[in-house]
C-alpha cells in the first residue's frame, strides 16, 4: 500500500566534486509523500552537500533531481558541470522546498513575522493578509506567537531555529530540507527544536533531515541513509541501520555513538 | 559685533540656505542611486564593468572636488552651447546655471564615495541570508531588492550619515560657480557691510542646524531596525 504514495522527491546518481575532491559519488534516494529520510554520517561524508544539491544551492556535476514528478532541466557546461536550462524553473522548484539551515539564516532586517511572510508574499504571490494569517497559525504551532514582532537578533538560537522552521513551512513545501538544524544550538535548546520537527514528522510531512542526533533520527525516520565518503554505505529502516547494519563502517559509526 | 544687517539680509540668507539644502538633497539623492549601480558593478559585475566602476571611484575620490567642478563648469559648460538646438530648448535655463554644474559634479563625487561604502556593506551581508533568499526561490533581482540591498543599507547607515554631513560641508564650493548658497551669502554680506565675522557666524549656525537635522533624521531611521551586536 505504501508504494502508492506519490513521489515527492527523486534524486538519481548525484555527483559533485569540489576541485580535485569528489564529494558525492553517485547518491540516489526517493522520498514518497510522508517519508522522513534521515541522512547520517561523519563530517565530510557529503551529507550537507547532498542536501544542498537538491535545491541547487550547490550545482551537481551529474545526476537527476525531480520534485513532485517534475525533473529540473539541467544541461552540461563546457567545463563538465551542470547548469539549469531555466533559472525560472529552478526558482519555482525552490519555492516548493522548505530549507532550514544550520545557522538559521533569518533575515536580520525583518521581524519574525516579516521573515515568515516574505517568500509567500514576494515569491508565491499570496496576499499579505493571507500570508499573515498563515504565519500566525505557524507561530502558534512552533510556540513563538509572542515573538511575532521581534527581530532575530533578540531571539535565542532555539527560537530563531523555530522561526526558521515556520518560515519554511509557510510556503507549503513539498519537501522540508533540514541541514543539521540543531548543530549550532546550545545543548539545552536542542530539545525545543527537535520537538517541533517531531511534530512535523507525526503530521506526515515529507522531510529530509541531515543530522547528528542519532536517537532522534532513529525515532522519527521512516528511512535512514548512512553516507560514507560520498556514497550510500548503508540504508534502510532505522532499526536495520542502527541495530543490524550490514556495512562495517556503519556499524562502527552507530556503535561508537551507542557506547 | 553688529547683527543689524540681518534685518535686510534674512530673505537672502533663507535663499542661500535653500540653495545649500537643494544641492545637498539632489547630490545625495541622485548620487545614492548612482552609487547602488556602481557598488553592484564592483561586487557582482564582470571584469570590464568591475574595472570601469573601480576607475570611476578612483578618479572621483582621487581628485579634488573643486577641480572636478571647474572641469565640468568651464570645460563641459563651454561645450554645451555648441550642441545644436540646446540653447533654444526648454532645458537651457537650467543648463546655463552654475547650480546645474554644481549639482552634477557633487552628485558624481558623492556617488563615488557612497559606492565604496555600499560595496563594503554589500560584502558584509552574511552569505547565509542571501543563500536563504535563493533557497526560497527569489530571483537575483528580487534578492537584491528585498534582502541584499536593504540589509546592506542598514549596515552602512552610520557611515552614510557621516558621508551626508561631509557632503553638506562640500557645498560651499558651489560659490565658485556663481551659486548663491549659504557661503556665498556670507561673502556678499561681507562685501556690502564690511563685516567679516558676523555673517560667518550666522551661516555657521545654519550649517550646524542642518547637520543636527541630518543626524536626527538618521538616528530616527536607524532606530527602525534595532540591531544587537
Amino acid at each position: 500500500m505504501t508504494e502508492l504514495r506519490p513521489e515527492a522527491l527523486c534524486v538519481e546518481d548525484l555527483h559533485k566534486r569540489f576541485g580535485a575532491q569528489e564529494v558525492l559519488k553517485g547518491v540516489s534516494t526517493t522520498a514518497r509523500r510522508g517519508d522522513v529520510i534521515s541522512i547520517i554520517g561523519s563530517s565530510g561524508s557529503g551529507k550537507s552537500t547532498f542536501l544542498r544539491c537538491i535545491n541547487l544551492l550547490e550545482m551537481p556535476d551529474r545526476g537527476r533531481i525531480a520534485v513532485n514528478g517534475e525533473t529540473i532541466a539541467l544541461k552540461p557546461t563546457r567545463a563538465g558541470h551542470l547548469q539549469p536550462k531555466s533559472w525560472r524553473q529552478v526558482e519555482r522548484i525552490r519555492s516548493g522546498l522548505g530549507m532550514v539551515f544550520q545557522s538559521f539564516n533569518l533575515w536580520a532586517h525583518m521581524t519574525v513575522l516579516e521573515n515568515i511572510i516574505e517568500a509567500p508574499v514576494h515569491v508565491l504571490g499570496l496576499s499579505r493578509q493571507e500570508a499573515v494569517d498563515k504565519a500566525e497559525a505557524l507561530l502558534n504551532k512552533v510556540g513563538l506567537a509572542d515573538k511575532r514582532d521581534a527581530y532575530p537578533a533578540f531571539l535565542s538560537g532555539g527560537q530563531q531555529q523555530r522561526a526558521a522552521i515556520a518560515r519554511a513551512l509557510c510556503i507549503d513545501p513539498a519537501v522540508m530540507l533540514f541541514d543539521e538544524p540543531t548543530s549550532a544550538l546550545d545543548p539545552e535548546l536542542v530539545g525545543e527544536v527537535l520537538k517541533v520537527i517531531r511534530d512535523l514528522a507525526d503530521e506526515g510531512r515529507t522531510m529530509l533531515l541531515v543530522t547528528h542526533e542519532m536517537r532522534f533520527a532513529r525515532d522519527v525516520s521512516s528511512h535512514v541513509l548512512f553516507l560514507h565518503q560520498g556514497r550510500i554505505d548503508e540504508e534502510g529502516p532505522p532499526q536495520q541501520v542502527f541495530d543490524a547494519p550490514v556495512s562495517a563502517r556503519c556499524r562502527e559509526f552507530t556503535g561508537a555513538l551507542a557506547r | 559685533m553688529s547683527f543689524s544687517w540681518i534685518d535686510s539680509y534674512w530673505p537672502l540668507l533663507l535663499t542661500g540656505a535653500w540653495q545649500t539644502v537643494a544641492l545637498l538633497v539632489i547630490s545625495v539623492g541622485f548620487g545614492f542611486l548612482l552609487a547602488i549601480g556602481i557598488a553592484f558593478a564592483q561586487v557582482s559585475g564582470g571584469p570590464v564593468t568591475r574595472l570601469l566602476a573601480r576607475g570611476y571611484c578612483t578618479f572621483f575620490r582621487g581628485t579634488p572636488l573643486l577641480i572636478q567642478l571647474w572641469l565640468l563648469y568651464y570645460g563641459v559648460g563651454s561645450l554645451l552651447p555648441l550642441i545644436p538646438g540646446l540653447r533654444q530648448s526648454l532645458f537651457w535655463p537650467i543648463l546655463r546655471e552654475g547650480f546645474f554644474f554644481a549639482a552634477v559634479s557633487f552628485t558624481l563625487n558623492y556617488a563615488a564615495y557612497e559606492a565604496e561604502v555600499l560595496r563594503g556593506a554589500l560584502l558584509a551581508v552574511p552569505k547565509g541570508e542571501l543563500e536563504a533568499g535563493r533557497a526560497f526561490g527569489m530571483s537575483p533581482l528580487r534578492l537584491v531588492r528585498r534582502i541584499w540591498l536593504p540589509r546592506a543599507i542598514r549596515i552602512a547607515l552610520p557611515t552614510i550619515a557621516g558621508e551626508v554631513v561631509m557632503q553638506l560641508k562640500a557645498t560651499p564650493l558651489a560659490f565658485t560657480v556663481t551659486v548663491m548658497d549659504l557661503y556665498a551669502v556670507a561673502t556678499k554680506v561681507r562685501q556690502d557691510t564690511l563685516l567679516v565675522y558676523e555673517p560667518l557666524l550666522v551661516v555657521t549656525l545654519f550649517y550646524l542646524v542642518i547637520t543636527a537635522f541630518i543626524a536626527g533624521l538618521f538616528r530616527l531611521v536607524e532606530r527602525q531596525v534595532p540591531m544587537r551586536r
